[in-house]
């Protein structure tokens, strides 16, 4: 139940981030990446900004385990392999697209209208048809 | 420009927040990408409930925020061929890289881990020449 409650808060502050920080706005995602435009380097803020609290979380549980739990659930592949690289690439392509990923497609999804809608709904059908290429692989989840 | 730099800086740390909570508290990386797909490819174990209200709180929190102010929201196409292909390369892309913008970049990085550092670069480096060949050069997007 505790831990009910610390993954809603958890995605409280995700979204309150992701609203704030400007990354629901698609225009100022495709800015980030418009080098030979009208470059806009927010999205480096937010990436600083997020890594500061994570750094120091990583820094925090060195060496214990959860408050609520026995163990962490830390991603064990450390290989460079053709999955990360080919996913990634596929993944900046869609990104620059449309100016959405995961977190803030998600976020958006209560005030974007059909636009996010139909992005959101196409993204859990590439996750689904990429569901084979996982199978039978012991990776567990970067994130 | 600053201001929105200045927003940029305090969403970031606020997101920061979010994953620090989970991390600590449940031992679990915020990745928004691996949280949604183990959800809907029906992980069989006892944490799906978890995700759903980690989700349930992404989508309310900027809901409760619009109530009081108005921070630009989105600005998203109107072109279905775009989003569709957008989408179906976003969620194939992430659950094969095993990670996005909030695992393999936040969470990633910040633990110093190399794939998340060489998928962030490849997937910025991918968005900037798919953005360089559609704006700049074609004038498409």
């Amino acid at each position: 139940m505790i831990r009910l409650l610390v993954s809603s808060v958890s995605g409280l502050f995700f979204g309150f981030g992701l609203l704030i920080s400007g990354m629901t706005d698609t225009a100022k995602v495709q800015g980030w990446l418009d080098i030979l435009g009208q470059w806009d380097p927010t999205l480096a803020f937010v990436m600083g900004g997020a890594m500061i609290p994570m750094a120091a979380a990583w820094a925090i549980i060195a060496k214990k385990a959860p408050v609520f739990d026995l163990s962490f659930s830390m991603p064990s592949n450390k290989t460079i392999d053709f999955k990360l690289l080919s996913g990634s690439v596929l993944f900046g392509m869609g990104w620059a697209l449309a100016g959405l990923c995961p977190g803030p497609a998600i976020a958006a999804l209560g005030f974007g209208g059909n636009g996010i809608i139909l992005f959101f709904v196409s993204m859990i059908v590439g996750m689904i048809l990429t569901k084979p290429m996982r199978m039978g692989s012991i990776s567990t989840a970067d994130g | 420009m600053i201001i929105d730099w200045i927003y940029g800086l305090v969403g970031g740390l606020l997101i920061g927040l979010g994953g620090l909570i989970l991390l600590i508290f449940n031992g679990r990386i915020m990745g928004a990408s691996g949280i949604l797909g183990q959800l809907i490819e029906g992980k069989q174990d006892t944490e799906n409930l978890e995700r759903i209200v980690f989700l349930i709180g992404v989508i309310a929190a900027p809901l409760i925020i619009l109530q009081f102010s108005d921070f630009s929201t989105t600005n998203v196409t109107s072109n279905t061929i775009q989003l569709v292909l957008a989408g179906l390369l976003v969620g194939a892309g992430t659950r094969i890289a095993n990670g996005c913008t909030s695992g393999h970049g936040v969470c990633g990085i910040s633990r110093l881990s190399l794939r998340g550092l060489l998928a962030t670069a490849v997937y910025i480096s991918a968005g900037a020449l798919t953005m360089v060949t559609l704006r700049t050069f074609w004038g498409l997007i």
